[in-house]
């Protein structure tokens, strides 16, 4: 369960963090320009934090113990295959269900 | 739509759900928040590792500066706020398709950009919400944060630099994973950043 003063202290913060950095260009910066390496390095957030997050999850689900599942990983390996074949996100999320659904009913 | 029932599904409430995405208004981040909230990882980490993924709109809000940027400082507050992926992917392609639009004109279509998505953004969060409420707990509704990371990363992996951060990234990730407070998570990604911000620069430099 999630702790109530630890859930608003993340949205609050959140939230701060969120316009901050928003608004740190926009807002504040003006003109100036970003050195090359800072916005090299930017580039590859998305593709660099999200994977970090999901990995574990997937080779090691919490709601499994921890233990490899099967479904599990095919569901991720569907939806990725999708996703690169297709690049069509709504389209690869329910290819994923749809695997993960189907393989847990199959193998209980 | 999904943060919301994945949202009521860890036992948040309808109004806590779409307090979360009306003060944030940043899914990916939101997910992140609530996949480490539910893993039990520390306030700090859940902030750091949330905004981290947010790291990508201060690049949106540096790239937009020069368009934008001679704004009423109001606008600009304002535009800031509704600085997400779609309008800024939207605004970007207009600008530099059109370079001889006015300020006042990029500001105007900037903020058309926002109309269709963030409103829907917040109703489907609530709508989400709601059916969350009534969907019951047994659903193997865990892995629904991973399937939509999957299906976001996928389609921007354009080139070797994105696939070689991504891969740095989840591979780092498992071999950091015993590191305490869920901290393995950002040094994964940073870690993947650095590959790929290298691989790019290797890319030029043979190009």
């Amino acid at each position: 369960m999630i702790d109530r003063t630890e859930l608003w202290i993340v949205i609050i913060g959140l939230g701060l963090g969120s316009f901050a950095l928003r608004f740190a260009f926009t807002g504040l910066v003006g003109n100036r320009q970003l050195p090359a390496w800072l916005m090299r390095h930017l580039r590859y957030t998305a593709v660099g934090i999200l994977p970090a997050i999901i990995a574990p999850a997937v080779l090691w689900p919490a709601a499994m113990g921890g233990n490899y599942d099967l479904p599990r990983i095919s569901a991720a390996l569907v939806t990725l295959a999708l996703g690169l074949v297709w690049k069509n996100v709504v389209g690869a999320i329910l290819g994923g269900i749809a695997t993960l659904l189907a393989l847990q009913y199959l193998l209980t | 739509m999904l943060f919301g029932v994945l949202a009521t599904e860890a036992g948040l409430s309808v109004f806590e759900t779409l307090s979360f995405s009306v003060v944030v208004i940043a899914g990916a981040a939101q997910f992140t928040a609530l996949q480490l909230m539910g893993e039990q990882a520390p306030t700090l980490v859940v902030l750091a590792s949330a905004l981290a993924v947010n790291l990508r709109m201060a690049m949106y809000s540096a790239s937009l500066t020069p368009h934008i940027g001679g704004a009423p400082l109001w606008q600009r507050a304002i535009a800031a706020y509704f600085t997400v992926d779609q309008s800024y992917a939207v605004s970007i392609t207009k600008f530099e398709d059109t370079p001889d639009m006015t300020p006042r004109e990029k500001i105007a279509y900037f903020f058309g950009t926002v109309t269709p998505v963030c409103p829907l953004w917040w109703v489907f969060t609530l709508v989400g919400a709601l059916i969350g409420e009534a969907i019951p707990a047994s659903f193997a509704l865990d892995f629904a944060v991973p399937i939509t990371f999957l299906a976001i990363i996928a389609p921007a992996l354009r080139t070797r630099a994105h696939v070689g951060a991504a891969s740095a990234a989840a591979i780092l990730s498992l071999m950091f994973f015993t590191v305490p407070y869920n901290l393995g998570v950002l040094l994964a990604g940073i870690g993947g950043m650095m590959v790929g911000a290298r691989l790019e620069q290797a890319a030029e430099a043979k190009a």
